[in-house]
């Protein structure tokens, strides 16, 4: 049994799935970040190596599933939803198909992300560079500073290395306090970047909470700050970001 | 027997040398054109050997500077070794007034210089396979090689059956295509079965038609084990409470080579003996994750005669000849035959001189087994694995490299590369399979059509597309995949060396580790370097590498346990072991030669099962997984395992019963196919057969800073590529490398077979004497894929219940759970430790050791 996890923000319950995704009860609301649809074909179409094309194909059956589980009215989806801007037109007949029929009555809300600055083409939905909901917004890319309400974004792919007695395992997490929430990336082919990194942790100044996405549940624990370097921040091990 | 034309007769007598009977075999072969193979131990004028008929031969016919000057290609596994030999063969040809050109060609050449080899290649070049990949993959790599006479494989044992052999197996059929004339000569120590070696080195696959050139014998080596003057140790590999005597027969001889398993042991041992050094002996350390500069500047000391002793781990079991090595240490047991040998061979290179060499148990088994060794050396029996066909992903990279010199017909392709020993049973499926992979990718879906890499022309011949993806080749050649590491970075000074990411990732600002032979202070992590100072406070951490730790051997393992079930054979070991071994025939039962014998016993609130199958650690950790399988569906509700050499023990909330049905043979069946495909064991293998056959792309260095798109995460490709197209050939590939290239699955076989019917199972009321070894064990090795949510699930309780949930998360964690930490009661320490000892510990190394 997959069980979700609650967390409360801003006054709302919101279910934080092991899928990777989020489910916002009282608005029948489902998001999900950084899907990176296409980024098979992307690679291949840059010389940089023929990986599986299945990765979207994959993507889109998770996302089939979390929409099943959860029947939502609406699917925010926030940013970096495909690859490149090009990518939707690179999408495959049978995937087109698909993300269609996944979509048929519901809302889908195409968030923009750095990856897909423009509109995807062709695709059921709307797009906005930032979408809200009283005190809520959503936006691909958290905005340093403050926060009044609460923010959920993506952008940054958090992941997180935990140690066990048999070596560290890493998994994609979930980043939150009590008004910001950072979204695992929700693609087949998405890397991830360490919660520790100043990137991610400087937007958490009093701490955070992962919560590391597992087979069937959530494993929380509480963020930890990498030190760093004098000589610079820059990007650490494992995938860049968006 | 022929004699030797002049200069080269006058040259020997010159010496008072006569040239040895191998050395004119060779030169024999050679004047009929045949492949020799050269087995002889070290010390025997092998490479010598080796180059006598080119020399000749050059000294007939001088070919003077142009396009067909290369006469000779001589191929190491280690470019220093390039560089060592071109000094070597330096003398002779100088002295004898010669007209040839030696250079060496390896990835430190300057560019300068390569295009200059380009345009008037040497007489003899010699590289390394990574180099001559490079070599045939240009487009004038048929005038470079089109007049080639010889070429010399060296260390030809430490290439065949690896992935870097199968690669130099398709140079040497890619040369033989370019230059139908050139005959080969291979050098090796010392093997159990030659003829793989022959095969590999064939023109035909076949191993008739290379000559065989043995040399037997030389003086046998003078071996024997030394024990610890106090308590001989139950448990642990380290070794360290050995290190008095060890110090002590440093001091007493010239020079000696301690080798130890792994670069955790190098440390810890090193700076066990420094500690001790009341005379200061120059004594340094020697390891793969050190800096090259370091790694060169103590081969260096040693070769000038500066120092007195080096820990060295394998990274020099191959190497330069010192000569002056007096004696060699193994400390921990040595786990091949085979391998001790070339470790050995390392102390006095003069055949006609014994080999003199101290073997150091660091612990009870390893004394069996240690004693094993010398009985197998005495008796001249090696171990060896047979030879495993060669890898797609190796073809993958060759195919693309042969595109890019020039365009190529499938058909004959095929036929050149079924002609190497490695893929003589390549099928044409695979072949072609893999040829479309380079192409597009090959999948069943086919969305990459329109970037295809190759095309193919109307005469049916296949093309690289362009120059892009050519270069793209020569940048990533190569078939050595390192796992990711970071960089270890004096503060505002020198890198020391790499250690592996995810030892950084436990790292706390402040947290002390001992590398370099010194004890170092994690300051900051700085993009991909990790920054430290050095001193620091506390008990320091040792960095552990992944697969560091080989296997024992089949072949030793079969020994051991006729050791010890045969009483009468135990008075070659020391007392202790005696006792202890009698203690265990009292209070359980010894362990059979054929057959198994499983000890169960409740400890603690546990029920362990404790299975003696000696089989090594790889593949006791496969057939724990599969027993706990097992015993879960059989509601024994197993707890953990751990896998050593020797053992496997499992432990259980209930009694497990029914041996027989847990250790049954069907547990191969699909138990295994379904944890394999979880198996951490199998995405290593995937990531590193993706890398090599160009599916994603190396890292290089430099690449992370200049903010380049990082490649692909290897996992999340193979479980999309599992789910979605289980048959594709890079699926097959892994498949094939995992079952047969690491042999665990073998061995797993091996023990069930010898099981059946034959378990001896033995209920005792507590542990028993042969089993305390592995109880005291580090249980680091629990788990692979599936369990890790299981693992994660625990560690999370963990902290909850040491720190009642407060958010000291880390710290906590990794006082609890992590592994190798340097304290008492888990790695066996020195004896005599006192206050005294300690502030020792800070005594400076010297700069000149530790390239400080």
């Amino acid at each position: 049994m997959t069980a979700a996890a609650p967390v409360h923000l801003g006054g709302e319950r919101l279910m934080l799935d092991p899928a990777g995704v989020l489910f916002w009860p009282s608005r029948r609301l489902l998001c999900a970040s950084d899907l990176h649809l296409e980024k098979g074909s992307h690679f291949a179409a840059y010389g940089r190596g023929f990986v599986p094309p299945y990765d979207t194909r994959e993507t889109l059956l998770r996302l089939r599933s979390a929409l099943a589980r959860w029947r939502p009215a609406r699917l925010v989806l926030l940013g970096d939803s495909f690859h490149d801007a090009r990518g939707a037109l690179r999408l495959g007949a049978e995937d087109g198909a698909m993300l269609r029929r996944l979509l048929d009555g519901i809302e889908a809300v195409w968030v923009l992300g750095n990856h897909d600055p423009e509109p995807p083409q062709g695709v059921p939905g709307y797009s906005a560079a930032e979408w809200r909901d009283g005190a809520f917004v959503f936006r691909h890319q958290a905005l340093p500073g403050a926060v009044s309400g609460v923010e959920i974004s993506g952008h940054f792919h958090p992941k997180a290395t935990v140690p066990t007695r048999a070596g560290g395992v890493t998994r994609p997490c979930f980043v939150a306090d009590a008004h910001r929430l950072l979204m695992p990336a929700f693609g087949a082919y998405t890397g991830g970047l360490d919660a520790g990194d100043p990137a991610v942790a400087g937007l958490f100044p009093r701490g955070a909470r992962l919560f590391l996405l597992g087979r069937d549940r959530l494993f929380s624990v509480p963020a930890r700050r990498r030190p760093v370097g004098r000589e610079s921040a820059g990007l650490p091990m494992g995938a860049a970001p968006g | 027997m022929g004699t030797l034309p002049e200069p080269f007769a006058g040259w020997f007598a010159g010496r008072g040398w006569a040239p040895r009977p191998h050395q004119m075999a060779l030169v024999e072969a050679a004047e009929a054109g045949r492949s020799a193979l050269l087995v002889a131990p070290t010390g025997g004028g092998k490479t010598l050997a080796g180059f006598l008929p080119s020399l000749i031969d050059l000294a007939r016919a001088p070919r003077p500077e142009g396009a067909g000057s290369l006469h000779t290609l001589y191929v190491s596994p280690l470019k220093a070794l390039a560089v060592d030999i071109a000094r070597n063969l330096d003398a002779p040809v100088s002295e004898m007034g010669l007209p040839i050109r030696i250079e060496t060609r390896t990835g430190d050449t300057p560019q300068n210089r390569r295009a200059r080899q380009r345009a008037a290649p040497p007489n003899l070049l010699l590289t390394t396979p990574e180099s001559l990949a490079l070599l045939l993959s240009q487009t004038e790599a048929g005038t470079t090689f089109g007049r080639l006479g010889a070429v010399v494989v060296d260390e030809i044992h430490a290439l065949a059956g690896t992935k870097r052999g199968d690669q130099l197996a398709l140079c040497l059929s890619r040369l033989a295509a370019l230059a139908p004339g050139a005959r080969r000569v291979g050098l090796s120590a010392t093997v159990a079965h030659p003829d793989p070696l022959r095969a590999f080195l064939s023109p035909s696959g076949t191993p008739g038609d290379v000559q065989l050139v043995q040399v037997r014998g030389g003086a046998a080596p003078e071996l024997s084990i030394m024990l610890p003057e106090g308590h001989l140790p139950w448990g642990g590999h380290m070794g360290l409470a050995s290190m008095p005597e060890v110090y002590r027969r440093i001091r007493e001889a010239g020079v000696t080579i301690v080798f130890v398993n792994t670069r955790a042991q190098s440390e810890l041992c090193f700076q066990a003996l420094w500690r001790l050094n009341d005379d200061n002996l120059p004594i340094a350390l020697h390891h793969g994750s050190l800096t090259v500069e370091q790694r060169r500047k103590v081969e260096a000391a040693m070769a000038s005669g500066k120092l007195r002793a080096v820990v060295a781990t394998a990274s020099l079991d191959l190497g330069i000849d010192w000569g002056g090595v007096d004696q060699v240490v193994q400390v921990g047991a040595p786990k091949g035959v085979a391998r001790l040998l070339q470790r050995v061979g390392r102390a006095n290179h003069r055949m006609d001189e014994p080999s003199r060499a101290v073997l150091v148990p660091a612990n009870r088994f390893e004394v069996v087994e240690c004693v094993a060794s010398l009985e197998a050396v005495r008796d001249e029996e090696l171990d060896g694995d047979p030879p495993r066909p060669g890898g797609l992903d190796v073809l993958a990279q060759h195919i693309m490299a042969t595109a890019c010199h020039a365009p190529f017909r499938p058909d004959d392709l095929y036929a050149e590369v079924v002609r190497t020993g490695p893929y003589a049973g390549l099928s044409r499926r695979d072949f072609d399979d893999t040829v479309r992979f380079v192409e597009d990718g090959g999948y069943a879906l086919r969305n990459y059509e329109r970037w295809r890499r190759l095309f193919r022309d109307a005469e049916g011949l296949v093309h690289v597309r362009d120059a892009r993806a050519a270069r793209q080749l020569r940048m990533n050649l190569g078939t050595i995949v390192d796992s990711p590491m970071l960089k270890v970075r004096l503060r505002g000074g020198p890198v020391l060396g790499e250690v592996e990411e995810w030892f950084v990732s436990t790292l706390q600002n402040g947290d002390c580790f001992m590398f370099a032979g010194q004890t170092l202070r994690f300051e900051a992590l700085d993009a991909m370097t990790c920054v430290v100072t050095r001193g620091g406070e506390g008990d320091p951490r040792v960095p552990t590498y992944a697969g560091s730790r080989l296997p024992l051997s089949t072949w030793l393992a079969a020994r051991v346990r006729d050791i010890l079930h045969d009483p009468a054979r135990w008075q070659s070991l020391p007392a202790p072991v005696r006792q202890w071994l009698r203690l265990q025939e009292r209070r359980s039962a010894l362990p059979e030669p054929d057959g198994l014998l499983v000890e169960t016993f409740p400890r603690g609130g546990r029920w362990f099962l404790v299975a003696y199958c000696f089989e090594g650690r790889l593949a006791h950790q496969t057939l724990g997984m599969l027993v706990t399988r097992r015993m879960e569906r059989a509601g024994y509700g197993p707890l953990g395992y751990l896998a050593t050499d020797y053992v496997l023990a499992v432990w259980s909330a209930f009694e497990p019963a029914g041996m027989d049905h847990l250790f049954a043979e069907d547990i191969l069946g699909e138990d295994l196919e379904e944890w394999m495909a979880e198996s951490s064991m199998l995405r290593r293998t995937f990531r590193n057969i993706a890398t090599v056959a160009g599916l994603i792309e190396k890292n290089h260095p430099g690449q992370e800073k200049s903010g380049r798109q990082m490649t692909m995460n290897a996992d999340l490709i193979y479980d999309v590529l599992r789910k979605h197209e289980p048959d594709h050939v890079l699926m097959r590939a892994t498949r094939q490398e995992a079952a047969g290239g690491l042999t665990d699955v073998a061995r797993i076989s091996l023990v069930l077979a010898r099981a059946r019917g034959r378990i001896r199972h033995i209920k005792l009321s507590r542990v028993s004497p042969l089993a305390v070894p592995a109880l005291i064990e580090e249980g680091r090795e629990w788990v692979a894929g599936g369990a890790e949510d299981a693992l994660l699930a625990e560690a999370a309780a963990l902290v909850d219940e040491a720190t009642e949930g407060e958010e000291v998360f880390a710290e906590t964690l990794a006082q609890v759970t992590e592994g190798v930490r340097v304290r008492a009661g888990i790695v066996d320490r020195p004896r005599h430790r006192d206050r005294g000892r300690r502030d020792r510990a800070s005594r400076p190394v010297p700069r000149s050791i530790t390239g400080r």
